[in-house]
């Protein structure tokens, strides 16, 4: 039918322009980039100079800053994650799995500048007030626990974050520890395991890879995180194994400067470092959804 | 009451709940030691639901209930300080569907159990994962994949690796939940061979759907229909000369 | 009585092993939801007290002066909500169709994996491109550019769950349709998109409070502006930028006004996402 030619013409041309659009972006960002990236070379990624005054841009602190403070978000949120999810397939009773999973979805829906006010007046001074003399007061030989009772640094910030991809992963392992087939917990708890046998035996046994899928899914939401990061990071681009040192992810860094940067070259490097972290968190995130397409074609067999 | 020189496992007033509604109702019944009984029925008649109280199996579906006791060599399974997980070791099952754990090798399955107890030697084990794949009738045919994933086997061979496991832990009573259902007719005579092997070393509770399979292997039937026993005896009996007339409509209308 | 039903000494330590492994199953599932409690009520507390009818009215107070209040980024905030869904919506719908209905065609297999891209594309990172394409060619900061961030941020929402409501629908309607001798275009639009549009809706508002929630991509798009704005084309306020400007500033009284905004903005997070989840329970009963 002729009409119907239409209309999938239509269909075919906005997904064109959706996809040039996304190439554009792309292209955008090289192209914005690019001044940076011919002086620098790949030396721009590995440089730990980051001096716009003096024309100075090296990404490495910010990369460094953005890992670190991901994968300690990570370690932070894994395990709470985990057990809630576990908590809800295979713990509570079916009346209080719908509440307590809404609640951990709402979580999800708090804007990360809101995060960002409750980073800096709550969490901030309960790391200083607290954690800080406790940590560096007695384990302050470590060179993670050195440094100043500011409270805005790396350990806040990957609390924050911690609290942000929380949902992220409870809600994709969730997903995983649901499509575990109840026949297979009926064979554990038939062997007379206990409750936690069952879960250890049945549930986490085959789902190693789904969960893993959860939390690289998890760490990608947390590297492009920015507001909430931003404002309790302290934003100094400096290298250091110290939790309570202030330090600067990638979008924290284009959050604060780009408004206000001064010349080319410091929004070249600004827009290259943009580069990296889309890069970074693409790569990411094909990942965690090649290993999840992976697990599901496995289950279904 | 239960007579303790012959019968392993008795329900008395056994009723059984979803939510609400009440799937199994005061139901009476003793079983053997060494036979093997059949719970035959039309679906939903609560054979299964039943078959499920006898190990606290029912217990573990959210928003369930169970009334009654059942006697387990005289004590009662659903008593106050009696641990469901130690019932459960006692008195295995098989069900319906084949369900090795797919992340383990053929002998860990079978020493799954064992492992979960704790306390053997890795000798022992393979001595007992070698053990019960023989009495499985699956030795043979897995002696040298032995480090295969469990769901590498045949559907058949599967079913038998789950009975196998089940056996793994000696348990006494063995319940088996339609367990050929989901399996071809050489399979399923494999496992039918295979039960009457058992039944010198334990004693079997089989629900089935198939009445020449309950014709076959069993010394006892109980027929449920809509969560009551409507007649329970011989097999011999219930077969040739049922007391009832809804198990006689029942049964002649499964032979034509 | 004999022992069998009850475990030995040495199997204890199992029951007390999954007492303990339950316990702190049930501990971390708390861990989650007390931040919740905690950031909930602490926006409350904060907030509410200075939460009056001037917030919602007067325009903000320069540093230093108490008072003032938060009208033109409310205002901003609603004016490129709108814009952007007005963007976002019809063609982020039209790609979750072609996508779900079109499966075999490759260019709807290369749409999704953009699409996947897209919804990992770090907010940040789309206010980059808004400003290449949008703020650098007009001049200057300006309304229009932040609604395009935030309708890039939108599509791919609106897009992933159209997809997924559409795959759920039993093709015996599509087959009813065509049977009717209807065009395609039609079955989908009329018929498709209309069995699912409840659900479809839910996807949309959630976009919608995705977007009125994000700050980055405003940042150096809309940018800020403590006055009304009388064009699309100059800076303009939003109440998620307003609320991070005034929450770095240094001044108590601002902190305040950013405590409310806060307040202000969650509300209307959390009611959009409870009225599209009582909207999506009541149309799947």
């Amino acid at each position: 039918m002729r009409s119907d030619r239409v209309f999938n013409l239509i269909l075919r041309s906005l997904a064109v322009a959706i996809i040039a659009g996304f190439l554009g972006l792309t292209w955008f960002l090289w192209k914005s980039a690019l001044p940076t990236l011919k002086v620098a070379g790949a030396g721009f990624v590995w440089s730990q100079a980051w001096d716009p005054v003096a024309n100075e841009f090296g990404a490495l602190p910010f990369l460094w800053g953005t890992v670190v403070s991901s994968l300690l978000a990570l370690c932070f949120s894994a395990p709470v994650s985990i057990g809630a999810a576990l908590f809800l397939t295979d713990i509570a009773s079916k009346k209080i799995r719908s509440p307590i999973a809404f609640l951990i979805e709402m979580l999800a829906a708090i804007p990360s500048v809101v995060y960002g006010i409750w980073g800096i007046f709550v969490l901030a001074p309960f790391v200083r007030e607290y954690i800080h003399p406790m940590l560096n007061g007695h384990l302050g030989f470590l060179p993670f626990f050195v440094g100043p009772p500011f409270g805005l640094g790396m350990l806040t910030a990957a609390m924050v974050l911690a609290v942000m991809i929380t949902p992220t992963i409870t809600s994709v392992c969730r997903e995983v520890f649901r499509s575990v087939p109840d026949p297979l917990r009926e064979a554990a708890i038939g062997l007379g395991a206990t409750r936690w046998e069952t879960i250890r035996l049945a549930v986490l046994k085959t789902s190693i890879s789904g969960i893993f899928a959860a939390m690289v899914l998890g760490l990608g939401r947390a590297l492009g995180e920015t507001m909430a990061v931003t404002m309790v990071i302290g934003n100094r681009p400096e290298i250091s194994l110290s939790l309570f040192k202030p330090a600067a992810t990638m979008a924290s860094v284009i959050a604060n400067e780009y408004a206000e940067a001064q010349g080319d070259s410091h929004m070249s490097a600004l827009a290259a470092i943009g580069l990296v972290l889309l890069l970074v968190s693409s790569i990411v995130n094909i990942a965690a959804r090649w290993i999840i397409k992976r697990t599901e074609s496995k289950t279904h067999v | 009451m239960q007579n303790l020189e012959t019968s392993i496992i008795a329900a008395e007033g056994i009723s059984a709940w979803y939510g609400n509604h009440r799937a199994v109702e005061n139901i009476n019944l003793d079983v053997k030691s060494g036979d093997v009984l059949a719970l035959i029925g039309p679906s939903g008649c609560g054979k299964s639901t039943f078959l499920r109280c006898l190990n606290r199996m029912h217990e573990e579906i959210d928003n369930t209930r169970v009334e009654g006791r059942v006697l387990y060599k005289g004590e009662d399974i659903y008593g106050e300080d009696v641990d469901p997980v130690a019932v459960r070791s006692c008195i295995g099952m098989v069900f319906q569907k084949p369900n090795p754990f797919p992340t383990m090798t053929v002998a860990e399955n079978v020493a799954a159990g064992l492992r979960l107890r704790g306390g053997f030697s890795r000798s022992e084990i393979d001595g007992m994962v070698e053990a019960a794949l023989r009495k499985a009738a699956l030795w043979d045919e897995v002696k040298n994949k032995l480090r295969a994933p469990g769901t590498s086997l045949s559907g058949g061979q599967q079913q038998r690796l789950c009975i196998a496991r089940a056996l793994a832990v000696q348990p006494e009573v063995l319940l088996m939940d339609e367990p050929t259902s989901a399996l071809d007719p050489i399979s399923t005579g494999r496992i039918e061979e295979l039960m009457t092997e058992l039944k010198k070393s334990v004693t079997i509770v089989i629900v089935t759907h198939n009445m020449q399979q309950a014709a076959r292997i069993s010394d006892q039937t109980a027929f449920f229909l809509m969560g009551k026993m409507v007649e329970h005896g011989d097999t011999e009996q219930i077969f040739n000369a049922p007391a009832r007339e809804e198990t006689e409509n029942y049964i002649s209308g499964r032979f034509g | 009585m004999s022992d069998t039903l009850r475990l030995p000494r040495i199997q204890r330590r199992r029951h007390f092993k999954s007492m303990v492994a339950n316990g702190i199953i049930m501990i971390f599932a708390g861990m989650a939801i007390l931040p919740l409690i905690m950031v909930f009520s602490y926006i409350t507390s904060s907030g509410l007290p200075s939460l009056n009818l001037d917030f919602f009215v007067k325009l903000p107070a320069p540093a230093g002066e108490t008072g003032g209040g938060m009208a033109n980024a409310i205002a901003g905030s609603v004016l490129m909500v709108v814009m952007s869904g007005v963007m976002a919506i019809p063609p982020g719908l039209l790609c979750g169709l072609y996508i779900a209905e079109f499966p075999r065609q490759k260019l709807a297999g290369a749409l999704r994996f953009v699409i996947d891209l897209m919804t990992g594309v770090p907010s940040i990172v789309i206010g980059l491109f808004a400003y290449a394409t949008l703020v650098v060619p007009l001049g200057g900061f300006n309304a229009f550019a932040g609604s395009a961030a935030l309708a890039i941020i939108m599509l791919p929402v609106v897009s992933r769950t159209t997809e997924e409501i559409l795959r759920l629908i039993p093709s015996q309607l599509r087959e009813a349709g065509l049977a009717l001798g209807l065009p395609r275009w039609k079955v989908l639009l009329r018929l498709i998109m209309r069995a699912g549009r409840s659900a479809i809706a839910t996807g949309v508002f959630l976009a919608i409070a995705r977007a009125s929630g994000e700050t980055a991509p405003l940042l150096f798009t809309s940018f800020n502006n403590q006055y009304w704005s009388s064009s699309l084309s100059e800076p303009v306020a939003s109440l998620p930028v307003q609320i991070y400007t005034y929450a770095i500033s240094p001044y108590e009284e601002w902190h305040r006004l950013a405590w409310a905004g806060s307040l202000v903005l969650v509300s209307v997070v959390f009611t959009i996402n409870l009225m599209s989840r009582v909207l999506l329970k009541r149309s799947s009963n």
